[in-house]
């Protein structure tokens, strides 16, 4: 009798170890001061969109520089929600990510056509396309922008955690938008590890490994694509709202910012490892490393991204993380399937 | 019946044609080798009945439907599995993996339902002693041995192998010839293209000959080897 086993002695310590971070997590509000809630609340989301990144440029092979226009929408969905339909924020988030999927269908449909750098640059200008529609939407700021109305910053929550942990209104709204994240960042990696676990992760595996032969053995890779774009865009539509929640004040110009959400989001994913879990993880702890040590350098410090960005191609290709993989043999969201041969009948 | 059925099947490449009004059938069962010369269009022709090109003109059907405009993912569900001349492994999979890959979604079935058939598969191909190894790290002989295990774990009614045989020393193509018998004698229909004729011919049937994209003899392989014909063009023989 056979049995299968995808788990390794690593992956049960760092799930272990994972769950009393979670748990850490959620209760740290009480102790952590604001600043770091804030600080937490900006990596998580980070690591959220360069996780989505990851699944459509690093296990779908959708090289795409145009994922500003998802985070821009969804943020501007949320504002709308509030805005135009009187909702509160935090429900109006699903509409951030059902606004980017219905928005990703027709951008998929047409630069699913291009490839390679021609598909990267298809998802720029309907980026561009998108940011400059929405500036002419007066309603919603248009081209300077706007901020959420005062009704909608006492939001779902706020006034229930001010009276918790005894804080003012400003601290209890970064408190549950950093609860938001989290819940979010946990999400998201829990989703993205089930799906490459399931025979849908094998087959955009095998479709990595070889388009044609993947196709032969019945891998439907078109359906493939479409649904790790669709996944991708519904994601990092809800983080975008979310940012621009925590955020509170848009602008065209900041939401479709392709610097801030999708050149930032690859420094992450190339540094830490791309076409790993792990990768995004360690590479969204060293971005905010450089950014809060080198921030005050100006264009220093956009120089000296790129500069590392490109020793790390150089020497560690697989990045940070696969760098130490390859060494260690250490997986944490090991994927690999193992035959066991179980004794007797 | 056939579960294969060519009728009038043509393609060219520009002004060349390389398929040229081709037509036969395969009934369920049989094992058809194919031969000729290089450049015959043996290749094309086989890509045409997999469906990785399209034919130019005529129609191809598989267990009683016309497939000529269907994808090569629709004809590996429907029950075509195919191998690769030069072999094509997921390298960065395991050997177990790429069966499971190609288990499930060639018979879409769950991970839990193909195990043991992928297992069997590994044994009757004799790659089991690799299966947690990735694909990348096996030998020419089981990297063949891969492409036949892969295409089985599809599922096949047909089975179509493309020069399997092929650079193999002798010893590893006898060992090859006897795991494609047994799997001939399952029941699994075949089509397969081979310039090593000796191990072709102790596996078919029928034995079909090209050349120049034409078919010029179909029959048993004893009476098609016999032909003056064949034994000029393909084994350019002055008889």
């Amino acid at each position: 009798m056979y049995r299968v086993q995808t788990r390794t002695k690593a992956s049960q310590i760092a799930g272990l170890l994972a769950l009393g971070l979670v748990i850490v997590g959620i209760i740290l509000p009480a102790f952590a001061s604001r600043t770091m809630i804030q600080d937490l609340f900006f990596i998580l989301s980070m690591l959220t969109l360069a996780q989505f990144w990851n699944l459509l440029a690093g296990y779908g092979g959708l090289v795409s520089v145009g994922q500003q226009a998802f985070v821009g929408l969804g943020a501007y969905a949320m504002f709308g929600g509030v805005i135009l339909l009187g909702w509160d924020p935090v429900p109006a988030l699903i509409l951030s990510g059902l606004v980017a999927v219905v928005i990703a269908v027709p951008t998929a449909f047409f630069t699913f056509r291009l490839q390679g750098a021609y598909f990267a640059i298809g998802t720029w200008v309907v980026a561009e396309v998108v940011r400059l529609s929405l500036a002419t939407w007066k309603t919603l700021g248009g081209g300077t922008g706007t901020s959420l109305p005062r009704t909608a910053s006492d939001f779902w929550g706020t006034a229930q955690v001010a009276a918790l942990f005894d804080v003012r209104a400003a601290a209890a709204r970064d408190i549950v938008t950093y609860w938001l994240a989290l819940t979010l960042a946990v999400a998201t990696i829990g989703g993205i590890y089930a799906l490459l676990r399931s025979r849908r992760g094998l087959a955009l595996a095998a479709l990595r490994d070889n388009f044609d032969a993947a196709k032969s053995v019945g891998v439907d890779a078109t359906r493939m694509k479409w649904l790790v774009f669709l996944v991708a865009a519904f994601g990092t539509g809800i983080a975008g709202g979310l940012i621009y929640l925590q955020k509170s004040r848009i602008s065209p110009d900041a939401a479709f910012s392709v610097t801030d959400w999708t050149a930032y989001v690859i420094f992450i994913v190339v540094i830490g490892g791309i076409g790993t879990i792990e990768g995004p993880i360690i590479g969204v702890l060293v971005f905010w490393l450089l950014q809060s040590t080198l921030a005050d350098f100006g264009s220093w410090y956009l120089m000296i991204l790129g500069g590392l960005g490109i020793v790390v191609m150089l020497f560690a290709p697989r990045g940070l993380w696969g760098f130490v993989s390859d060494r260690t043999g250490v997986q944490l969201f090991p994927i690999r399937r193992r035959l066991i041969v179980t004794k007797g009948e | 019946m056939n579960l294969l059925t060519l009728t009038n099947v043509s393609k060219s490449f520009g002004a060349l044609t390389v398929t040229d009004d081709v037509s036969f059938g395969v009934p369920q069962g049989q094992a058809l080798g194919i031969i000729g010369p290089n450049g015959a269009g043996k290749s094309t022709l086989f890509n045409l009945i997999t469906g990785n090109l399209r034919a130019d003109r005529g129609q191809i059907d598989f267990a009683g439907r016309d497939v000529t405009q269907v994808s090569p993912m629709r004809r590996c569900t429907l029950g075509m599995g195919r191998s690769f001349q030069i072999p094509q492994p997921f390298a960065n999979l395991t050997v177990f993996e790429n069966l499971v890959v190609a288990a499930t979604h060639g018979q879409s079935r769950s991970e839990s339902e193909v195990t043991d058939q992928c297992a069997a598969i590994l044994d009757q191909t004799e790659l089991m002693p690799r299966a947690n190894d990735t694909a990348g790290s096996l030998s020419l002989l089981q990297r063949k041995r891969l492409e036949l295990a892969r295409a089985m774990a599809t599922g096949p009614r047909l089975l179509l192998l493309d020069e399997i045989a092929g650079g193999l020393t002798e010893g590893e193509c006898q060992a090859l010839v006897q795991t494609i018998r047994s799997i001939h004698a399952s029941g699994v229909t075949i089509i397969w293209i081979e310039h090593v004729l000796h191990a072709l011919t102790s596996v078919v049937e029928q034995l079909l000959v090209l050349d120049f994209g034409k078919v010029i003899g179909l029959g048993e392989p004893e009476a098609i080897m016999a032909s003056r014909e064949v034994r000029e063009i393909y084994l350019g023989i002055e008889v």
